[in-house]
């Protein structure tokens, strides 16, 4: 019953056998090893499992791998090309916005697609974005201080590598 | 005649450390000068770790870098018990502190020694063993100073370096974290490692009558099946997750109703048979007075951790068994895992392995044993079961329904001359191992089945459980405390955040603000009037400084106070909340005054307290166990909302210097004071009072339209 399945990750032409009803998710850390985005509920309604397919944020738990075919996908690992951390992250690392990070890789994705497609976001434009994360620590304030610091950080607009 | 008397300090080593006397249970110093430390106390998201790591790095004179802290394991750490009850800074951030002053004096004591001079010459920093010009690492002497021996009581107790602690330091797992890296227990694949699920019967009164196993002969899985525990192992997740969906087909059961009236909860709580813990016996009250009463209550409450329980466990081919779990308390679930099946704990390893935050009592055990079952048919490979979110919402254990009464005798200007508090409550604890039973999910379902009773409160000398803080921290001339502990259910509940302590001080300063405003008082003013406590006083001054009390506010808008020592002898917490009762409730802000004594990590405990409020909000503006009388029907996260960001009020802490004063822990000192600030701004705005937990806007609107009638 598997099928092949190509689609570019993080920049990388993959091709992945399993069934057509797997999910995108556990394709990416079965299969490619990507822990990054993390199995928070099955259904989409959480956010810990969102990365990037074709610029659009989307719960990779709620993809099955026949929708994936084809698409450019952008998990956490490869928000920043090469080593080192997107803005994003750093931001969320030195404001230390996260207590157990379980929710944040999703987090992160979330708020970085938006300040590449939206530069400008002011806060109320972060928290409707972010309002499809949740998070139980409570430590949704901090990362909203964090993605306001990561977008007046970045002089310049990025043009996601991955938009089509 | 004078008498002279050596003054010395009575050789007792810290609790946890005289438990594990032997140094080389806690640090191993390596050639290369880095430093494994291992503690009982487990990661949970709260940043334990970088604190503990914090007071090794100084005791030891060693840069933070250096410390590596090390997972919890029962056969290799030692054994500090759980992480629970805001304890693990008290309990080993003193026997870390010890063991690595002991370590750090044998180490100078050893190069004093090669050098022939006294240790009191030789001083230790940075990693560096310097007397004069000589210098020496503590790599060079890692194979040479023997730590197969035990801590000495009249050695140094540590804590008279300080350079580290006080000052914030990053979490150290955060970078991992942020970054996406391997880092939990979800994330790890051991070699071999095979996939398993379990299918949960489809409610809690249910039996297993037939498994039509052929449905799943074209799916590449093993069948395990005990009484009514079945699942499913594979190497495939996918494949495996397919499988659990056909088996819930392929499964009949004989299903009963079980449940109590989720409408009437009060009725049920009250119905007993109870178990009366007298807290505080009253005298009887003074004569005179008027009497006010009011009943308090809040629902069953989910632990609604964004991670679902994980368990991985082998095997192994000598008869030993392995597990990884993100318990909070690896030894005890060794130790139950043993009972259960009858096996010699000390052929049993478990380590703990972090996930997602845990704020008590969750499934974690409970997939630990899962995989225990599952892996029993695959002797030698490592099984990793995976909890759906419909499981962990559904089949962890709550965190109690409670249901209170409040009575105060009052003079004429208002103040309390005598009171009485009644809480009823289900028992917070069913932690594996209580009242002498395994207590782990599975257990019950079994051919053999290993029934639990109701849940259990911890003993008083722990803080309790359904009467935590039920005694009011003011000095009323006359009060009475008594606790009424449920002793039949059906519905297994146990620790959560703070216990009985958030019902308590929801209720307790709830009814200090409608004593307040019968008086006529300003409810700052009335809470100082009868409080005595000095530390107390400052926080609950320093809080409402900070919020800007007594200024006025816009119409619609209602600031509240919220005040509490945690456990009666742990961080002081006040709150001041600013809620908009517009076209619906919005908590605005949250300003808090927190006095922890000495402070460890200063951001550690603002994240802590920041993240308690936060928690506590979403508790006590929106969250509700629902269930009919047969199952649990709030089971994702549209049927059991909790806050979102676009609700997440503004938190700000000021963290009241208490220096000299011993660390308390910080974790759960928020939760009932922010439930009672909010309550109280809420009544503030709209002017009407709501009693009955959560908050929702519905709530308040009926309660204003109730009120009008």
């Amino acid at each position: 019953m598997t099928q092949a399945f190509e689609l570019t990750v993080n920049g990388r032409q993959v091709r992945i056998e399993t069934h057509p009803d797997t999910s995108l998710l556990h394709a990416l850390r079965n299969e490619l090893g990507l822990k990054g985005p993390r199995f928070g509920c099955g259904l989409g309604l959480c956010g810990a499992c969102f990365v990037r397919m074709d610029g659009q944020v989307v719960a990779s738990c709620d993809t099955p791998m026949w929708s994936a075919e084809g698409r450019t996908v952008v998990t956490v690992e490869g928000l920043e090309p090469g080593e080192g951390l997107h803005r994003v992250q750093q931001a969320l690392l030195d404001e230390q916005a996260a207590q157990c990070g379980f929710c944040i890789t999703g987090i992160a994705v979330n708020a970085a697609t938006l300040l590449e497609t939206n530069p400008d976001a002011d806060e109320e434009a972060i928290v409707e974005a972010l309002d499809r994360n949740l998070c139980r620590c409570g430590v949704q304030r901090r990362v909203v201080r964090a993605v306001l610091k990561a977008r007046s950080e970045s002089a310049c607009h990025v043009t996601p590598e991955d938009a089509v | 005649m004078t008498v002279e008397r050596e003054i010395v300090r009575t050789p007792i080593l810290p609790q946890d450390l005289a438990a594990n006397p032997v140094l080389s249970r806690w640090v191993t110093v390596h050639p290369g000068g880095t430093v494994d430390v291992r503690v009982g106390k487990v990661e949970l998201g709260q940043g334990i770790l970088t604190a503990l790591a914090q007071i090794a790095a100084e005791e030891l004179g060693v840069d933070l870098e250096q410390v590596r802290m090390q997972p919890a394991n029962t056969a290799r750490g030692p054994n500090e018990g759980g992480t629970s009850g805001s304890m693990s800074i008290i309990h080993s951030g003193s026997a870390v502190r010890a063991a690595c002053a002991q370590v750090r004096a044998k180490f100078a004591a050893e190069a004093a020694l090669r050098w022939g001079v006294g240790p009191d010459r030789v001083t230790v920093r940075q990693g560096v063993i310097r007397c004069d010009e000589r210098t020496m690492s503590y790599g060079e002497l890692a194979g040479v100073v023997d730590l197969d021996v035990p801590a000495d009581p009249c050695g140094p107790l540590g804590g008279d370096r300080p350079a580290l602690v006080g000052k914030s330091a990053a979490r150290l797992d955060l970078p991992d974290k942020i970054a996406g890296r391997p880092r939990y227990i979800h994330d790890l694949d051991l070699p071999g490692q095979l996939s398993g699920r379990v299918l949960r019967p489809p409610s809690p009164g249910a039996t297993l009558l037939h498994v039509d196993e052929g449905r799943l002969a074209d799916l590449d899985v093993q069948l395990v099946r005990d009484g009514s525990f079945v699942g499913v192992v594979g190497a495939d997740e996918a494949e495996v997750m397919r499988a659990v969906k056909v088996l819930r087909d392929a499964t009949t059961w004989e299903e009963s109703d079980s449940l109590p009236d989720e409408d009437d909860l009060s009725t049920f709580l009250r119905s007993g048979p109870h178990e009366t813990i007298e807290v505080l016996i009253p005298e009887g009250p003074p004569p005179g007075g008027h009497t006010i009463q009011a009943t308090y209550s809040r629902p069953f409450l989910a632990h609604g951790s964004m991670a679902p329980s994980c368990g991985i466990a082998r095997w192994n081919d000598d008869g030993t068994l392995s597990v990884w779990s993100h318990s909070q308390g690896i030894h005890g679930l060794g130790a139950a895992i043993a009972r259960a099946l009858d096996i010699d704990v000390e052929r049993i390893e478990v380590e703990h392995a972090e996930n997602a935050g845990c704020y008590g009592h969750n499934g974690a055990d409970d997939a630990a044993f899962d995989a225990v079952l599952l892996a029993r048919d695959v002797p030698g490979r490592p099984v990793q079961v995976q909890w759906s979110r419909q499981d962990e919402l559904a089949w962890s254990p709550l965190a109690s329904a409670m249901s209170a009464d409040v009575r105060a005798v009052v003079d004429d200007s208002g103040s309390v001359l005598s009171w009485r508090y009644d809480v009823w409550s289900q028992g917070h604890t069913s932690r594996p191992g209580y009242l002498g039973v395994p207590g782990l999910l599975a257990g019950a379902y079994l051919e053999r089945p290993l029934r639990y009773p109701a849940p259990a409160d911890p003993p008083a000398a722990s803080g309790a459980g359904t009467v935590r803080n039920g005694v009011p921290i003011y000095d009323f001339p006359d009060r009475g405390v008594t606790g009424h502990r449920l002793l039949e259910t059906p519905i297994r509940t146990s620790a959560m955040r703070a216990l009985g302590a958030y019902m308590n001080v929801f209720a307790i300063e709830s009814f200090m603000d409608e004593l307040a405003l019968s008086a006529g008082a300003d409810p700052l003013e009335y809470r100082l009037r009868h409080l005595g406590d000095a530390r107390g006083q400052t926080v609950l001054e320093t809080a409402a400084r900070a919020a800007g009390w007594g200024t006025p506010v816009e119409e619609g808008v209602g600031l509240g106070i919220g005040f509490a020592r945690y456990k009666d002898k742990g961080a002081y917490c006040a709150v001041v909340a600013e809620v908009e009762a517009e076209s619906d409730i919005r908590l605005r802000r949250l300003t808090i005054a927190v006095d922890v004594g000495m402070v460890v990590n200063p951001d550690g405990v603002r994240n802590q307290i920041e993240g308690g409020a936060t928690q506590a909000a979403s508790w006590t503006l929106k969250e509700r166990v629902r269930f009919d009388r047969r199952r649990i029907t709030s089971d994702d996260w549209e049927s059991y909302p909790i806050l979102r960001f676009s609700e997440a009020p503004e938190v700000s802490v000021e963290i009241v210097e208490a220096p000299g004063v011993p660390s308390v822990g910080a974790g759960e000192a928020a939760q009932g004071p922010t439930a009672a600030a909010i309550a109280n701004a809420v009544a503030a705005a709209v002017g009407v009072r709501v009693r009955d937990l959560p908050l929702t806007t519905d709530a308040v609107v009926a309660a204003i339209e109730a009120s009008g009638d």
